[in-house]
């Protein structure tokens, strides 16, 4: 067995795997019904199953057809983002919206090519001013602004 | 032109020209020309991140609002295009071509001042298009049942899977995976909580908000930040935007042209600025007679496919407006700022709300006239934002979405969710997966399966009522036919040419 289209294939056993998660949940978890009264479980288990015989069709395509390698997943930039974010997310209600916006700029900033701490820090001083009058004053967007253990 | 048209764009515009509604329309044409030129940032993320805020507005405000961004981002999508060969928004793809060549022999004037005249012109020209064939297509609407709704749909996933680059199954399996992303949650029939995996937060499903900020917002972030921040700006170059009287000839019909073609296609559920685009610029250089000077820096090949983008932007508002169903990523927002303000999009809206039907449809030209005016005279002020740096503007943005996905629920669990997305929508383009069928998917997921489940019902199981049904076995044999035609080896090649242009 040779991977002649490295997309096809990928991309065929990612379909295969949703396809199949649905497929088994629905069975099994949920009433089925019948077609005139359908259950929660008919409607994403006919479509896990369309999913999967798709997904078994590109796997094949990724066998036969000639395609291009997959690009390079770089991982910085996909590190820095999530991280970023997920500071973000946790941090707002015990650290407040202020330093959850600083932190997100500094460690998103991370993830591009260059990181220029004067750069960085006038952007952080910037945006949280801004954020804070209009999402915050002028939204009135319910977000605490400093931390928690301070109020 | 009957007298209840001119009587409802009166009423219209009397909407439309109260000085909120203007104030609210400038905000989105203002915000839409930003984004649209401003690479990396595209108008759904933009929409997305500021329909939590639409809540505190009157429900026109909002609609208007949100409206003019779509059809803003059309006119800033050309200006990055044309002075620095980035496309701001993916539908000023095509204006690359000639409009860049265009602004390398020093015309980049007379290229933006065709791009925004033929907006214009096109613009007005769909919202009357709007005007007049939303209300009989509305009519008809009302008498759809639960299979035509289901077969409509059909045909709406159909043409979504169409627009889609590269292989057709795998387009059609990002559909499926969306309809299937689009379950998760409870149950409306049988109040079973599906997928959820003990998530208490999963309860309402995934917001189409956090779905659309991951695999548009944060994946666009990822791939932006693997390319170098490369880019040639041509800003002291515009001096004079007046084209020639030579120019002035070439470019009225590709313009007239365009709008047609862009109206129509528009219309089409899963079209939309895109679709009209590529369509006008293929067969501009098809019948032009200057089709040898294309991808040189002919000035028609702006004209045709901006007038196009601009149309087929405003009729896309058609199907949402009067079936209630999307045509794309942009109008599956819109759904969503209805909703929000406690209406449901459908044949209705015209007959229940004609203040917010009416008014949203005399904005759009109040708001093309505003853009003419930024876009032209204001012109400057737009080329010194084109060199803000990529590296101050994506945390920026970022910071932009993360508040928007945060304050749809006030809980940190919608901004782990887009993130994951984001994880997933990179995938997606590493594997050449398109997004934007898999948000249509998403969006219509629960629907399908609310129709579909009430028309087996009435019809007592027998799935033959979908084709026995005059309205919806048409919808399902388009359906099939778009799909065997796209399946033939000859046009499948002519697909792949359109899109590789």
């Amino acid at each position: 067995m040779k991977i002649k289209s490295p997309k096809e294939f990928w991309a065929g056993l990612m379909f295969i795997a949703f396809g199949l998660f649905f497929l088994i949940v629905s069975m099994k978890s949920y009433q089925l019904g019948t077609a005139v009264r359908m259950g929660p479980g008919y409607f994403p288990a006919v479509l896990g199953g369309i999913l999967a015989v798709l997904g078994l069709l590109t796997f094949f395509q990724g066998l036969t057809l000639e395609g291009p390698k997959v690009p390079k997943m770089h991982l910085r930039p996909i590190f820095f983002i999530s991280l970023a974010l997920i500071l973000f997310g946790y941090l707002m209600k015990p650290l407040g919206f202020v330093i959850a916006c600083v932190l997100l700029i500094v460690v998103s900033a991370f993830g591009g090519h260059e990181f220029r701490w004067k750069e960085v820090t006038l952007l952080s001083v910037l945006m949280v001013i801004f954020s804070v009058l209009v999402f915050v004053k002028g939204l009135t967007l319910p977000f605490p602004l400093w931390p928690a253990f301070l109020g | 032109m009957d007298a209840s048209l001119i009587s409802n764009l009166a009423l219209g515009f009397g909407v439309a020209f109260e000085w909120v509604n203007l104030l609210y329309c400038l905000i989105g044409v203002i915000l839409g020309t930003l984004i649209g030129v401003l690479p990396g940032i595209g108008p759904v993320a933009t929409i997305a991140m500021l329909l939590p805020i639409t809540f505190t507005l009157s429900p026109v405000a909002a609609l208007i609002m949100l409206a003019g961004i779509y059809y803003g981002a059309q006119y800033g999508g050309s200006t990055s295009a044309i002075l620095v060969n980035l496309p701001g928004e993916s539908s000023s793809v095509v204006t690359c071509l000639d409009g860049y060549q265009m602004a390398r022999q020093g015309r980049a004037g007379p290229a933006l001042f065709t791009a925004a005249v033929g907006s214009f012109f096109a613009g007005c020209l769909a919202t009357l298009v709007v005007a007049m064939f939303a209300p009989p297509l509305a009519e008809v609407a009302l008498k759809f049942g639960p299979a035509e709704y289901f077969s409509l749909m059909v045909l709406g996933l159909v043409a979504a899977v169409v627009l889609a680059h590269g292989s057709l199954v795998k387009a059609i399996a990002m559909v499926i995976l969306g309809l299937l992303l689009g379950l998760i949650g409870t149950d409306v029939n049988s109040g079973v909580l599906r997928f959820a995996f003990g998530v208490s937060e999963l309860a309402d499903g995934i917001g189409f908000v956090t779905v659309a900020m991951g695999v548009f917002g944060t994946a666009e972030i990822v791939t932006n930040l693997e390319m170098k921040d490369e880019r040639e700006v041509f800003t002291g170059k515009v001096t004079h935007l007046w084209p020639t009287k030579e120019d002035f000839k070439r470019i009225w019909k590709p313009i007239l042209r365009g709008t047609v073609l862009g109206s129509a296609l528009g219309i089409l559920p899963g079209g939309g600025a895109l679709l009209a685009s590529f369509g006008a610029y293929t067969l501009e250089k098809k019948i032009s007679k200057y089709g040898h000077e294309f991808g040189k820096g002919a000035i028609e090949g702006v004209a045709a496919p901006e007038a196009a983008n601009n149309a087929g932007a405003q009729t896309s508002f058609i199907p949402l407006l009067t079936l209630g169903i999307p045509s794309n990523a942009v109008m599956a927002l819109m759904i969503g700022a209805m909703m929000i303000q406690g209406i449901a999009p459908g044949p209705q809206v015209m007959n229940e709300k004609p203040q917010l039907f009416w008014g949203m449809i005399a904005s759009m030209w109040i708001g093309n006239a505003m853009l003419v005016i930024l876009n032209l005279p204001l012109i400057g002020m737009w080329i010194k934002l084109l060199t803000v740096p990529y590296r101050i503007l994506f945390p920026s943005i970022l910071l932009f979405m993360s508040i928007g996905v945060f304050s749809l629920s006030n809980q940190p669990f919608d901004v782990l969710l887009m993130m994951m997305m984001g994880l997933l929508g990179y995938v997606f383009v590493k594997l050449e997966c398109e997004a934007a069928p898999l948000m249509l998917g998403f969006i219509l997921g629960p629907l399908m399966e609310e129709n579909l489940r009430r028309a087996m019902l009435l019809s007592r199981g027998d799935p033959i009522v979908f084709l026995t049904k005059p309205i919806s076995g048409t919808f399902l044999v388009l359906s099939v036919l778009l799909i065997v035609i796209l399946a033939l080896p000859s046009l499948r090649k002519k697909r792949e040419e359109a899109f590789q242009e």
